[in-house]
């Protein structure tokens, strides 16, 4: 048996390279993260004319490694009150299922671990999945403050998935097909050709309501400091409390990468012909998540908190019958149209 | 054979989480076992090449109605002493309750496998799946051949949302409530009144 055989046949062999394929994956999307948490507080810090992480490093640049040690060293502190199976469970969840929706995401042509017919109904229930770590953290906590901000979280993140939902749909009307690489490929050409051209006002319910699902600013009453300390998360520590910050931003980069797969063309390069062409397409995909990550952190910085009631009516009254309404029209154009 | 043992780790975590969510003592618990019972049928489905209805278990059981159980369970005051109090007394109702159910899972299996209708359906040809995906074989089967029983069900749903609305909707009076046009609708020269005020002069209202 020749080295190639072993790999493709034996269930040894597709193990080792099943293994090997999510090590490659997790890994730089660990780093990506890292990095993450320091490109949010640098954009953070321009816009408040501060420099942000500068002494840590070259330009602060080992920053979050040097957080990651601190949570890794400290102590983790259980509360006497609180359900400790659970207590130490949700972090976990979250930051586990805010890693393995990436198993479906293509980062280039054929680039994809598992390349299944429903990625796209894959990537809503992983993405809805989120919301019970941050229930069961608020419930095991025993704490009031947790237990008020897993309330808010729960009924936010399950408002706006309705409207996410809608916006799913309407795409792969568009597509015709469940299949992420599918739906990239529907979009094959230069930038007008992508469907954040012709869906439009979808795009921008998109975006609004992945700020939401990950409760980033103006949406992150679950955890707004003035009110709630610290919301769901009051009483971890160490590197439970970790998990939850890199499972937040872990979440952010995974709805960007699903607004660059359904909306940006994925790893088409925005104009079709060479020297553009030349340029991996793997490459075009994490600029394209950038571009994405970066209007997140614009936002944090630039918008005020939203109250509750607010939030609530944005996402029921406002978003829900919008998506709806473009869902009939796109798929009345789709018909009579196209 | 990795599939096989895969079935019967699935087949045993969902039976195990499924008797876990009548014997767990604390509710919050119990929904727990609950989800974790959906998420192995999911993969059951999985196994059975039934992708579409596997994401969709996940996504409508385990995403959305297992929140609002999780989220009503966890604001109960749980008193499990209370709990426990009423369990001999309500015993023959349950278990009537169960067996009415378990006889009638019972009469339903065995119609499905003497019934000639059954057994015709049975025999009819799944479609190639070379040719359908799993989605589009679904997706034809209820929007295409059984349309108006789709649409009677979901006006059957759609009765029963109003239903719910109706039994909770009550207007109190005297309720203030906010109109959100008129709070956008407000300029700045009705809101703020810019006062330059001298030193040691302060503002007169």
């Amino acid at each position: 048996m020749t080295l190639m055989e072993f790999f493709t046949t034996h269930w040894l062999g597709q193990l080792i390279v099943i293994v090997a394929q999510c090590l490659a994956i997790t890994v730089p999307l660990l780093v990506a993260v890292a990095y993450m948490t320091y490109v949010d507080r640098k954009v953070w810090a321009a816009i408040q004319l501060r420099r942000g992480p500068n002494v840590v490093g070259p330009f602060g640049l080992l920053q979050p490694f040097a957080d990651g040690l601190k949570l890794v060293l400290k102590e983790t502190i259980v509360p006497s009150g609180a359900n400790k199976v659970l207590f130490v469970l949700a972090p976990m969840i979250t930051f586990a299922t805010a890693l393995i929706a990436w198993a479906v995401v293509p980062f280039d042509d054929g680039w994809v671990l598992a390349d299944v017919n429903v990625g796209i109904l894959y990537l809503f229930a992983i993405s809805s999945l989120g919301v019970y770590g941050i229930i069961i953290a608020g419930w095991a906590s025993n704490s009031k403050y947790a237990f008020l901000g897993a309330l808010r979280s729960a009924a936010q993140m399950v408002s706006y998935e309705v409207s996410i939902g809608f916006v799913l749909v309407t795409v792969l009307l568009c597509a015709g097909s469940l299949n992420l690489s599918d739906i990239v490929k529907a979009q094959a050409g230069g930038f007008w050709n992508w469907y954040w051209l012709p869906l439009l006002p979808m795009f921008v319910v998109f975006f609004i309501s992945a700020l939401a699902e990950t409760n980033r600013t103006p949406f992150d009453l679950p955890m707004s400091e003035a009110e709630l300390v610290a919301g769901f998360h009051t009483e971890y520590s160490a590197m439970a409390f970790g998990l939850f910050f890199l499972g937040e931003y872990a979440n952010m980069i995974l709805l960007s990468g699903m607004g660059a797969v359904l909306f940006l063309g994925g790893w088409y390069s925005p104009l079709p012909f060479a020297p553009f062409t030349w340029v991996p397409g793997l490459v075009w995909f994490a600029l394209k998540i950038a571009v994405l990550l970066f209007v997140f952190s614009w936002t944090k910085g630039t918008v005020p908190r939203y109250r509750y009631d607010q939030l609530m009516r944005l996402g029921w009254k406002i978003f829900l019958p919008f998506s709806l309404l473009w869902l009939v029209l796109t798929a009345a154009a789709i018909q009579f149209l196209g | 054979m990795i599939q096989t043992l895969a079935f019967y780790v699935f087949a045993a975590v969902t039976v195990v989480s499924a008797f876990m969510v009548i014997a767990a003592r604390n509710p919050v618990h119990s929904v727990l076992y609950l989800i974790l019972a959906f998420f192995n049928s999911a993969a059951l489905f999985l196994l059975m090449g039934a992708e579409f209805i596997a994401m969709i278990l996940v996504i409508v059981y385990v995403g959305a109605v297992a929140v609002l159980f999780l989220f009503v369970v966890m604001m109960l005051d749980i008193n499990i002493a209370e709990l426990r109090q009423g369990f001999l007394k309500y015993l023959p109702i349950g278990a009537a309750v169960g067996t009415a159910l378990f006889a009638e899972l019972l009469l339903v299996l065995g119609v499905w496998t003497t019934s000639p209708i059954a057994n015709e359906m049975l025999r009819a040809k799944a479609p190639d799946l070379a040719r359908m995906s799993n989605t589009q074989a679904l997706g034809q089967l209820i929007y295409t051949d059984y349309l108006f029983l789709f649409q009677a069900a979901g006006m059957v749903l759609l009765v029963a949302m109003i239903g719910a609305i109706v039994l909770t909707l009550r207007t109190r009076p005297g309720v203030r409530r906010q109109r959100i046009a008129d709070q956008i609708g407000r300029r700045r020269e009705e809101a703020v009144v810019l006062v330059k005020a001298g030193v040691g002069e302060g503002v007169s209202s």
